[in-house]
């Protein structure tokens, strides 16, 4: 093996005798261990420490720097989160104050920029994810050898925050969206998510039922429907199942043929004449773009969205159905958002010849469909039932599909080996669910999920939301999540309750932790308001608020059921913190009147939001109060200028930390503007 | 075998070399069939987004020849500081003579400057210069405060959802870009201000006090926005502008 020259050299000058062969054995020995040590001189936190020292050598802030430095392999050990971090190691400044916002220092020394948590307190893979563990750069950062999960693209960084968080939080705007998107596309219908407490994650959309469709609309809508969602209504959530000609037909056969009357809901249309003046005036009067949107000639959607979109609704809903559901919705739909409104048969005529005339003539020109055949019927069965119409809208005889698509319960932590990419794709998570999300049939063929249409924002937000569904937000203590308010199903008693329901009250207002955000909390609205002004107010709503487009429609409520909700909210809906009656509201001096005036327009410049004299103020951001005198009640006042927050958590009227006496003279002053019919007429 | 070899060599630096590229549209090698005179910003421009997010729109500029007619089939390159991503880097003009992109942050907050770059036919590059602005979280908490404490007041801009009050304000608040003001103000007077009202540096009462409102972390956050969107730029230590 070894050659004939090298042989002679070693054996005349290594192993001449046994003192060579030892000393040379001892120096290969030395060597052999020297290579730990010099492997470890060398590697990369090192590397980064020395140019650390280096860097801050140059700076004003050097002594500072110095002093807060500390050599060898930093950690930062969470048991209860199982997380080792020593991410420190090389991002040795991280928590620098005086390096923050320095765009001038080099990473990996840059400074956190400031967040809600102290990195020290909660290291840094808890939020960017990645190995906590590693000391190399490459390990840590991306998913090599037998470690996964690389770092979280910033893009997509709020999903952190939302593995603890199950609140919305202020600083959160994308998760925030991505998480109601989930809820209000209905994504959770067929996917179910479930939370580490046993709950699972509630779509927020209102699918309707399709049990008696024949009565609201033609199946030559549907088949239009089925074909493109979006021709008829641009803000939908009803996806495109890219049907075939075919198959719209066959499942608009079924659905027609499946569709069963609604009892007391078929009384044929006496043609009223369309008046598009009354009816146009009518839709605004009662408030119905609160709810509705309607595309104007502009392509803007104008309007709320917690109804359907209207602007192509004379193409769906047959008129004999819109009388019947503007007379009553609750016939049709007793769980339905909209309120009863009590129309007059005019108004009724009127509003349904204006809807009836909002249609697009082009939408169903080119539908022509022959008698549908039992075996297109049956085909349209096996369809409904092989793309889960079900999981999302009633459709009887056919039972809602348990878990009809994959659970995304752990989704956020899916291993990529278990993930099939598409060719030309970048091998992450984020960018698997982000494309799924984009165009799920482009996966594979004969795969169900629908195409849905979605702005490059709303995909970004929804990717996000669904990272946050990780294996650490499963296994998380219960002590360490932030839990989201527990929904209410809260419900009024007795025959107030019943009309709760029925003017559908929880579509706009909140009582008691249940309803929605549209309009005032009503859950002390007993101790706030007086029983005359709501008994007036709840028959003729006046505005309080000029600025704002959406108002409290007129229900045309009879005196006896203004009466029992009146008497139903003063009763029950008051805070358990101060009596509504212990203050008067009357009988203050003159003095404490002129000083609380004085304070109103001089030292607390309460003009500013709000309007007392409507010729000299102007402020629009708070409610007129040239009427409080004989709206609100003095209690109220006098606590909800000590603490509006206390009363009404979130409100934006400022705590002025008011002492007694000034909230006593404001209130004093407040309470005589009684304003005067005359007024209340012109606002 | 030692030409294989050399082959894969070869084949692979040219690979290499490929991945490496980072000129936007070598990969994609757009042929353009217009040229145009001019770049003008159609929309998207002086956003507020957030650090690594995608901007809420997308941006939008157009090629113009001499007399101001929209070209079509110019090719636009879109670059920016590092981090930054467009989504195409680069594409042709439509009809109507526009490109478009979606542009997603790098994850430095502050100022972005955004290139937008076509040449005309005797290749003589035409640049257009967008500025955008990137929140990180502080700032972007300081945004959603303002928006719900402050802007009815001091932003002059009425939506039909916030009708603004700064017109019926006797004497009018500085709008937060107002940075010729703001900027002359250290973050101690901004913050005496926001915790005490107008009267706590002898300015307007119509400023009411928000200290026992907001709490001191809330003031610092939006002192950031406040700083990070001012007109001109408000300089720190360091610099306002994200590095290329």
């Amino acid at each position: 093996m070894i050659p004939q020259p090298m042989r002679k050299w070693l054996r005349r000058h290594v192993l001449a005798s046994p003192v060579h062969r030892f000393g040379w054995a001892s120096l290969l020995l030395l060597i052999a261990l020297a290579v730990a040590p010099t492997k470890d001189f060398f590697n990369e936190w090192r590397h980064y420490q020395r140019q650390y020292r280096k860097f801050i050598s140059t700076r004003s802030d050097r002594l500072t720097l110095q002093h807060h430095f500390t050599g060898g392999v930093q950690q930062i050990w969470l048991p209860e989160l199982t997380v080792v971090d020593r991410c420190t190691t090389c991002h040795v400044a991280v928590s620098e104050k005086s390096l923050q916002g320095d765009a001038s220092v080099p990473e990996p020394f840059r400074a956190h920029p400031p967040v809600a948590h102290n990195v020290q307190d909660w290291g840094c893979v808890i939020c960017h994810r990645g190995q906590g563990p590693a000391t190399e750069l490459a390990e840590a950062h991306n998913a090599t050898r037998a470690w996964e999960e690389p770092i979280l693209p910033a893009r997509y960084l709020e999903a952190s925050c939302g593995q603890c968080h199950r609140a919305p939080l202020t600083g959160t705007p994308q998760l925030n969206l991505g998480r109601n998107l989930l809820g209000r596309y209905g994504c959770v219908h067929c996917h179910t998510i479930k939370l580490s407490d046993g709950s699972t994650v509630k779509p927020s959309d209102d699918p309707p039922s399709l049990s008696h469709i024949a009565d609201k609309t033609t199946r030559e809508w549907i088949y239009a429907w089925l074909k493109n969602p979006y021709a008829y209504s641009v803000t939908t959530t009803m996806p495109d199942f890219k049907l075939s000609d075919a198959d719209a037909r066959d499942i608009s056969a079924f659905l027609i043929a499946n569709s069963a009357p609604v009892t007391g809901d078929s009384e044929t249309v006496k043609n009223a004449p369309p008046d598009a003046t009354a009816g146009a005036s009518l839709y605004g009067e009662s408030f119905c773009a609160s709810c509705h949107a309607v595309q104007n000639a502009a392509g803007n959607v104008v309007g709320g969205d917690v109804g359907p979109e209207l602007t192509r609704i004379g193409n769906k809903a047959k008129p004999e159905w819109l009388r019947a559901w503007l007379r009553n919705p609750r016939v049709y739909n007793p769980e339905t958002a909209m309120p009863h409104y009590r129309f007059t048969e005019p108004q009724v005529s009127l509003l349904t010849a204006y809807l009836g005339n909002k249609s697009d003539s082009d939408l169903l020109a080119n539908v022509h469909l022959n008698a549908a055949t039992p075996e297109q019927v049956a085909h349209g069965k096996l369809l409904v039932t092989t793309y889960g119409c079900a999981a999302c809208h009633e459709i009887s005889g056919i039972k809602k599909p348990d878990n009809f698509a994959p659970e995304l319960t752990r989704v956020g932590s899916k291993p990529l080996t278990e993930i099939v990419f598409l060719p030309g794709m970048k091998r992450s998570t984020p960018d698997y669910i982000a494309t799924k999300i984009r165009q799920p049939r482009a996966f594979g063929a004969g795969l169900k999920m629908p195409q849905y249409t979605l702005a490059p924002t709303q995909i970004d937000a929804l990717t996000t939301a669904l990272l946050a569904f990780t294996d650490r937000a499963h296994d998380l203590p219960m002590a360490l999540t932030v839990p989201a308010k527990a929904p209410s199903n809260y419900q009024p008693a007795g025959n107030a309750g019943k009309l709760v329901a029925d003017l559908a009250c929880f579509s706009c207002h909140a009582i008691n932790g249940r309803g929605g955000d549209m309009a005032p909390d009503l859950s002390w609205e007993g101790t706030a308001v007086q029983r005359p002004w709501l008994l007036g107010f709840l028959k003729n709503p006046g505005t309080l608020r000029p600025a704002l487009i959406r108002r409290m429609p007129k229900f045309n409520l009879s005196d006896s059921e203004i009466t029992q909700l009146t008497d139903y909210m003063m009763t029950v809906y008051q805070t358990p913190a101060f009596d509504r009656d212990s203050l008067l509201s009357t009988g203050y001096t003159p003095a404490q009147v002129q000083r609380g005036k004085q304070l109103f327009y001089s030292k607390y410049a309460c003009q500013s939001c709000h309007i007392i004299d409507t010729k000299a103020d102007k402020g629009y951001v708070g409610p007129t109060l040239t009427q409080v005198g004989s709206r609100l009640n003095a209690a109220w006042v006098y606590h909800w200028l000590k603490n509006p927050q206390a009363l009404q958590p979130g409100t934006i009227e400022p705590n002025r930390s008011m002492s007694d006496e000034d909230a006593l003279a404001l209130t004093a002053f407040l309470m005589t503007q009684k304003g005067s019919s005359k007024q209340g007429a012109k606002k | 075998m030692t030409r294989r070899w050399r082959t894969f060599l070869v084949v692979s630096a040219i690979l290499f070399a490929a991945a490496c590229t980072r000129k936007p549209g070598a990969a994609t090698a757009l042929k353009p069939t217009g040229f145009g005179a001019a770049l003008v910003e159609s929309s998207g421009g002086k956003q507020t987004g957030t650090v690594g997010a995608l901007l809420p729109q997308p941006v939008v500029v157009q090629v113009n020849d001499e007399q101001g007619a929209a070209v079509a089939g110019a090719l636009v390159e879109f670059s920016g500081p590092a981090g930054t991503t467009f989504d195409p880097p680069s594409g042709l003009t439509d009809a109507s003579g526009q490109a478009t992109t979606n542009v997603a942050f790098g994850s430095t907050a502050g100022r972005y400057q955004l290139t937008a770059r076509t040449s005309t036919k005797a290749q003589k590059p035409i640049e257009l210069k967008i500025e955008e602005i990137a929140m990180g979280y502080q700032e972007q908490l300081g945004f959603q405060l303002q928006n719900k404490y402050c802007a009815s007041c001091h932003d002059p801009e009425s939506t039909p959802e916030r009708v603004s009050n700064y017109d019926n304000l006797e004497v009018k608040p500085h709008p937060f870009t107002d940075g010729g003001t703001l900027n002359g103000m250290s973050d101690d007077d901004v913050t005496a201000i926001i915790s005490h009202g107008g009267p706590a540096l002898n300015k307007s009462a119509l400023m009411p006090a928000y200290g026992y409102t907001l709490n001191k972390a809330e003031i610092e956050a939006l002192i950031s926005y406040i700083r990070l969107v001012s007109d001109p730029p408000h300089h720190v230590t360091g610099t306002a502008y994200a590095r290329k």
